[in-house]
């Protein structure tokens, strides 16, 4: 006998029926056996997890074999061991793309953190328009970074830059700034616009963390006598800490796989000089076909991306225990 | 009193100031262009009746020739279908599993959800190379169905992490009394959870969405014919002939692609914070 409980409309009690028939709905069936705990959590999970096994799990073993293989598009290559990692080691562009790879990220991530702060300090305060002003900062992170970096490359144009023309009718410059025609220049301005596009991001989720910091504790160390640095260096930033080495996690990795403001604004050049990792990877193992090089340049992502990760695991472990 | 205005503009008023017009003088550069005759685009900079700010003749001769002469309203379609598509699988993916790792005991839980959270870590540039080939075998190739079974692997572990935040903060009596008044476990979870997790799903809804409006190095590898492109890609490779660059069509471009995303972002810029916000909580 199957009992089933009904709900008396517009009444609280419950009255239980005895069922005449055995028989349930097929779907009443099915909620029952989810009724289990470990079923339902395997079922809930089953998607999730065949979606990340196919699509992310297996790409990354098989990135492993085609970067110890000689694939490349249209024939299927043998075991060639390490030679695509000693190769790409010993050839001077993956040098320089290796060497940007650190160098774009440092001082890009730099910039993002301390004007994200600044700009997350402004906003914390109360002004008219504050909600505005809030909502049209994150738009650089809202606008396609492809569609915002084209009117970058526009601005940075080498005949009809808007920049040039600005320091030059203020008197800053008397010759054209060769902004992405040269490579060290060309590789700031890359720095540049990534900073534009990620410090709103910073900006927010700061303001947020700050948000969270009790006026009074303020009030209490302005009473004690301490200045507005005193007061941000040891009331705020300890309550903030935490926020912030998340963020700074989260966009290291961002900056340092970066590829789409790179393909846009300079596409690597001039001459192979600002290539990062991804789209010298791309530029290989896209563009030239070796599939096989390719993925073993993409991989040297790996061990930095991991020791962040395994940073970022351990932080969240010891918050967890607190 | 004086003293204290005068701090106010230098450290206020000023530093504010500076912060908006670098923030959104690139927008206003796109739309001034978008607008600008090309007798005026391409004038010298030294000429002495530039007027790089503003323009006396506005012309939507650009804007005309973007929907006529290319397939750009085409690529807007193609971006919005697989953006709502993506959404959607990740946002079921997320909400049934941030619903278990949030609520059940099970085996392996911990693994599991650490394991979602590397994933999430995992930038698509790492493995654009492999997964190339992944698609070309399941013949998935050149089709809407390479993107929207592949940007899940960025969006589902956003989702499911915050999704899974969300419901940590639900009380669990809500459940244990839906479950006493007779419910299943399954119908509780259903009928009870969800619909209060609306604002959640919505934040994750909002945000995934924007991800994938801006989503590029897959769109470039996994679709080949032009009909077939998203509007970044679309863009980048269509808008550009040779080595010439039609910069009046480019920004045009740039300016109605941004267009959609940015209103829906305006009508839920709240959701679209928290769940930014949310995105870095552990």
């Amino acid at each position: 006998m199957v009992n089933q409980v009904i709900e008396g409309a517009g009444s609280a009690t419950r009255v239980e029926v005895a069922l005449p028939h055995p028989t349930v709905s097929r779907s009443a069936r099915i909620e029952r056996l989810l009724e289990s705990e470990r079923l339902l959590a395997f079922v809930l999970l089953a998607p999730t997890v065949v979606l990340l096994g196919v699509f992310i799990a297996y790409p990354f073993v098989m990135g492993v074999w085609l970067a110890l293989s000689s694939t490349s598009v249209g024939n299927i290559g043998k075991f060639v061991g390490l030679h695509n990692f000693v190769k790409a080691w010993n050839d001077s562009i993956f040098q320089t793309t290796i060497r940007n790879t650190f160098f774009y990220t440092f001082w890009a991530t730099l910039f993002k953190l301390s004007l994200g702060m600044w700009l997350a300090l402004l906003l914390n305060r109360h002004f008219r328009g504050k909600r505005l002003v809030r909502a049209s900062m994150l738009l650089p992170f809202i606008i396609p970074t492809v569609l915002s970096t084209f009117a970058w490359r526009w601005m940075f144009d080498p005949t009809f830059s808007v920049l040039n023309w600005l320091l030059y009718r203020t008197g800053a410059i008397t010759v054209k700034l060769p902004f992405l025609s040269d490579g060290t220049y060309a590789l700031w301005c890359a720095i540049v616009v990534n900073t534009w596009r990620g410090m709103p991001f910073f900006a927010i989720t700061l303001l947020a963390g700050l948000q969270t910091v009790s006026p009074d504790l303020h009030e209490a160390a302005s009473l004690d006598g301490a200045n507005g640095w005193q007061r941000f260096w040891h009331v705020t930033w300890p309550l903030l800490k935490p926020v912030t080495i998340v963020v700074v996690v989260f966009s290291i990795i961002q900056t340092f796989s970066d590829f789409q403001l790179i393909y846009v604004l300079t596409g690597g050049g001039p001459a192979n000089s600002t290539h990062l990792l991804a789209t010298y990877a791309y530029q290989i193992g896209v563009m030239a076909g070796l599939l096989g090089e390719g993925a073993a340049i993409s991989l040297f992502m790996f061990p930095v991306l991991f020791i962040v990760v395994w940073i970022q695991l351990r932080y969240l472990r010891r918050l967890e225990g607190a | 009193m004086i003293e204290r205005r005068w701090k106010k503009w230098v450290f206020f008023y000023i530093p504010l100031t500076l912060f908006i017009i670098g923030t959104l003088f690139p927008f206003y550069w796109m739309a001034i262009t978008a607008f600008r005759p090309d007798a005026e685009l391409y004038r010298s900079w030294r000429a002495a009746n530039n007027t790089p700010f503003w323009t006396l003749q506005p012309t939507l001769d650009h804007v005309k020739d973007l929907l006529a002469k290319t397939s750009f309203p085409r690529w807007l379609w193609n971006t919005f279908f697989i953006a709502v598509a993506s959404t959607t699988i990740s946002l079921f993916c997320g909400l049934l599993a941030g619903y278990a790792l949030a609520r059940l005991k099970f085996p392996m839980a911990g693994a599991l959800g650490t394991g979602i959270f590397v994933t999430y870590l995992v930038p698509p540039t790492l493995l654009f190379i492999p997964l190339a080939d992944i698609i070309r075998n399941f013949q998935l190739g050149n089709t809407p169905w390479a993107l929207i079974l592949t940007y899940p692997t960025f969006l589902v572990p956003f989702c499911t992490w915050l999704l899974m935040g969300y419901f940590k903060t639900i009380p669990k009596e809500l459940e244990e009394c839906a479950r006493i008044d007779g419910a299943t476990r399954f119908g509780a979870m259903l009928r009870i959870i969800f619909p209060i997790a609306v604002p959640g799903i919505l934040s994750a809804g909002i945000f995934a969405f924007t991800l994938s409006w801006n989503e590029f190095i897959y769109a470039l590898i996994f679709l080949s014919s032009p009909e077939r492109k998203t509007v970044p890609v679309g863009v980048v490779s269509e808008l550009i002939r040779g080595d010439i660059y039609f910069w009046g069509q480019l920004m045009a471009g740039a300016l109605l692609g941004s267009v959609p995303v940015a209103l829906v972002y305006s009508f839920f810029v709240e959701y679209y914070v928290t769940g930014l916000t949310g995105s870095v909580k552990g």
